[in-house]
């Protein structure tokens, strides 16, 4: 199932599958670890429009609900995986 | 005198290392962006002499923002390199790490926070790390310390790859297979800690977080602060300073020029410490007795909120309400810094990305974040008149903050860009950097503040005995008695305020005002304009244009809410219904208005899906 962080439920899990955009946006999350083929998992949304909060490895990071809709994320049914790898 | 560079992810320890490496006192907080421009020390190894730069956290030496740029700009100039590795988060770090490897200049690492790493349950193995990278790889827990000097001794072994760059897709591969070679996870339960973490992530949650702390940071500062000035004031000035003041009175002659210099007027023959306006009364009243006590407790909780690392917490849970004034959660920590001194507020807002959101948080800052020493003075004298007069003090500000936020974001063209940040762990701050950080930002104050204030009441004497001050108060008598409904020697005040606001307060009362007055005059004097040393900093951040530009903003905005308030405050509205009304209407008119940077910044996603 490809959701964006935005649609995700809070506790999912799922590798990131795609990042729209342009490649600069692609090339900053990048730098921030949340690159293509990355485990994650979504903590928390802040309200409707609100900010996303992710964990990836051992690191939380919170995106801006605009630039959340543009990461796709293939969910899987796992619900715990907290190695992130 | 060779170059050692430090470089590395925001918050994984660069400054302290620093710190540790030349003795240089820095500001350390437990966020991203905390060093904003580089430090500069130095370090002896045996009778060589090094200098030790500390670079701006840094993702990719690839610049996307301005702190960016500083970072790679240093690592080219560099003689050696330090790249401090936050080992709690590997993948990441290393990816900078790879970039560093590629550059033409010795490297050495730092793998930082290696304690932390094991609680976590992360398990390096270093000498393999070592021997993938080809540099040396020496472990460190820089707050205590340990691995520093071992580091030191390392530095002449450090090595220079000069490796074949990588493609972005390539370089991932490169490092997600150093990672896996060298890194394992054991899984364990959380703690506490990371609870909290979570909690305070969560809506549910994290809302009530939210309202505990600002509450319980606002009666701290506020009751904490009353507090010790009450006791000074009754003490200190009252029962030893105050005597000694009036024998030097008396000494001088109760009278001349030298003595309203430094005493100034008398009342009844007395000294007021509040209204004498000279510069061993008011001035040291006004700094030691009344700025000093708030500060101090400001910046005590702040350093708390800073190396616990709830800030960035704050700026996700703010981010909805920021995104209305056009700017992202994040925006709200220069902001919060800006209610301790708007220099250090307007020197963050560099970590934003765009020209947009540094006018804007600049430009708010300036008008509706009276910075502490300010804030000291509208508490200890509107404070007096009564806690709605007070309220609507705050009101206002708030009101001019949502209005003028939502009226920026509309007209200025382009969008903020929603925000992607990091949040670091809860950490329990240790009670010896917070001492060290706290009498850094005190020593600061004074060392910065003293001169001020000194030639502002100076200057305030000059003006008052030459008539200067009869003489514009007669030519700005219609602004400032029409517009304002203050009398013209206010004026005196606006002029005295772009020195010192604090001093700037405490001469609104030797003009006798009334409750409504004092209100307008502490409202205008917050907004109208910035003082020299944070003129200074925005004239330098946001370039001449912009800063003219945002001067118009900021005495338009301060003469709009000062007339408001005269035609409204107590002939028509009551105080309290006046802050209650203006709170209300805000956020009415937050809610309908809506933030336009979110309507453009959707279009622009429909435009490239």
């Amino acid at each position: 199932m490809k959701l964006s962080l935005v649609d995700m439920k809070p506790g999912q899990n799922g590798v990131i599958e795609k990042v729209m955009g342009g490649p600069g946006f692609a090339a900053k999350l990048g730098h921030i670890g949340l690159h293509r083929g990355k485990r994650i998992k979504k903590l928390s949304s802040i309200f409707r429009r609100g900010p996303v909060t992710v964990c990836i490895d051992n690191f939380q990071v919170a995106i801006g609900y605009g630039k959340a809709m543009r990461i796709m994320v293939e969910v899987d049914d796992g619900e715990e995986n907290s190695t992130g790898r | 005198m060779k170059k050692i560079v430090l470089v590395g992810n925001p918050n994984v320890g660069k400054s302290v290392v620093f710190s540790h490496l030349t003795g240089s006192k820095v500001m350390i907080s437990n966020y991203s962006g905390t060093t904003v421009e580089f430090t500069r020390g130095q370090l002896k190894i045996g009778e060589d002499s090094y200098a030790v730069l500390d670079a701006p956290g840094t993702y990719s030496l690839t610049p996307s923002s301005k702190v960016e740029e500083v970072a790679a700009d240093m690592v080219d100039q560099a003689d050696v390199v330090i790249n401090v590795v936050d080992a709690t988060n590997l993948e990441r770090n290393l990816l900078l790490t790879s970039e560093v490897l590629e550059r033409d200049v010795p490297v050495i690492i730092a793998l930082n926070m290696i304690d932390e790493a094991g609680h976590k349950g992360v398990k390096i193995d270093v000498e393999k790390l070592e021997e993938l990278l080809g540099v040396p790889v020496i472990t460190t827990v820089a707050v205590s310390g340990e691995g520093l000097k071992k580091l030191v001794d390392a530095l002449p072994k450090a090595v220079n790859r000069k490796k074949e760059p990588l493609e972005v897709a390539d370089r991932w591969a490169y490092v997600g297979s150093v990672v896996s070679e060298v890194q394992t996870i054991i899984h364990r339960h959380h703690t506490w800690l990371e609870s909290l973490q979570d909690a305070s992530l969560r809506p549910l949650t994290g809302i009530p977080i939210v309202a505990i702390v600002l509450y319980l940071a606002f009666q701290l500062v506020i009751g904490v602060g009353e507090m010790i000035a009450g006791f000074l004031e009754e003490y200190l000035f009252g029962g030893l300073y105050g005597p000694l003041m009036n024998r030097l009175s008396e000494w001088l002659g109760s009278g001349g020029f030298l003595h309203d210099i430094l005493i100034g007027r008398l009342f009844d023959g007395a000294i007021e410490f509040e209204e004498s306006l000279g510069v061993l009364t008011t001035g040291v009243f006004v700094e030691f007795g009344v700025v000093l006590p708030f500060l101090t407790v400001f910046y005590l909780v702040l350093g708390f909120l800073e190396d616990s690392g709830y800030l960035p917490r704050l700026a996700v849970m703010a981010d909805r309400v920021m995104h209305r004034v056009g700017l992202h959660g994040y925006s709200i920590i220069p902001m919060v810094l800006g209610f301790g001194c708007n220099v250090p507020a307007v020197l963050a807002a560099r970590n934003l990305e765009s020209r947009r959101e540094r006018f804007i948080v600049c430009t708010l800052t300036s008008v509706a974040v009276p910075c502490m020493a300010q804030l000291a003075m509208i508490v200890g004298l509107v404070g007096r008149l009564g806690g709605a007069y007070l309220a609507v003090v705050f009101a206002t500000l708030f009101f001019i903050w949502i209005v003028l936020g939502l009226i920026i974001d509309r007209f200025m063209p382009g969008y903020t860009p929603s925000m992607v940040v990091e949040i670091p762990p809860y950490r329990i701050p240790s009670l010896r950097a917070q001492l060290k950080k706290l009498g850094m930002r005190v020593k600061g104050l004074i060392v910065h503040a003293t001169p001020y204030i000194l030639g502002g009441i100076l200057l305030v004497n000059i003006l008052y005995t030459s008539g200067i001050v009869d003489y514009l108060g007669v030519i700005f008598k219609p602004l400032i008695q029409g517009v304002l409904g203050l009398p013209g020697e206010a004026v005196s005040t606006l002029l005295i305020g772009f020195l010192r606001k604090d001093v700037a307060v405490a001469m609104l009362v030797p003009l006798g005002l009334n409750a409504r007055q004092f209100v307008i005059g502490a409202v205008v004097l917050a907004a109208y304009f910035p003082c020299a040393a944070t003129f200074a900093v925005l004239l330098r951040e946001l370039g001449l244009r912009d800063m003219f530009k945002s001067a118009i903003i900021m005495v338009l905005t301060a003469f709009s809410a000062g007339f408001m308030l005269n035609m409204l405050l107590d002939t028509v509205v009551p105080a309290p219904y006046m802050a209650a009304g203006l709170v209300v209407v805000a956020i009415i008119l937050a809610f309908v208005v809506g933030s336009t940077s979110d309507r453009r910044e959707l279009e622009d996603l429909d435009k490239t899906a």
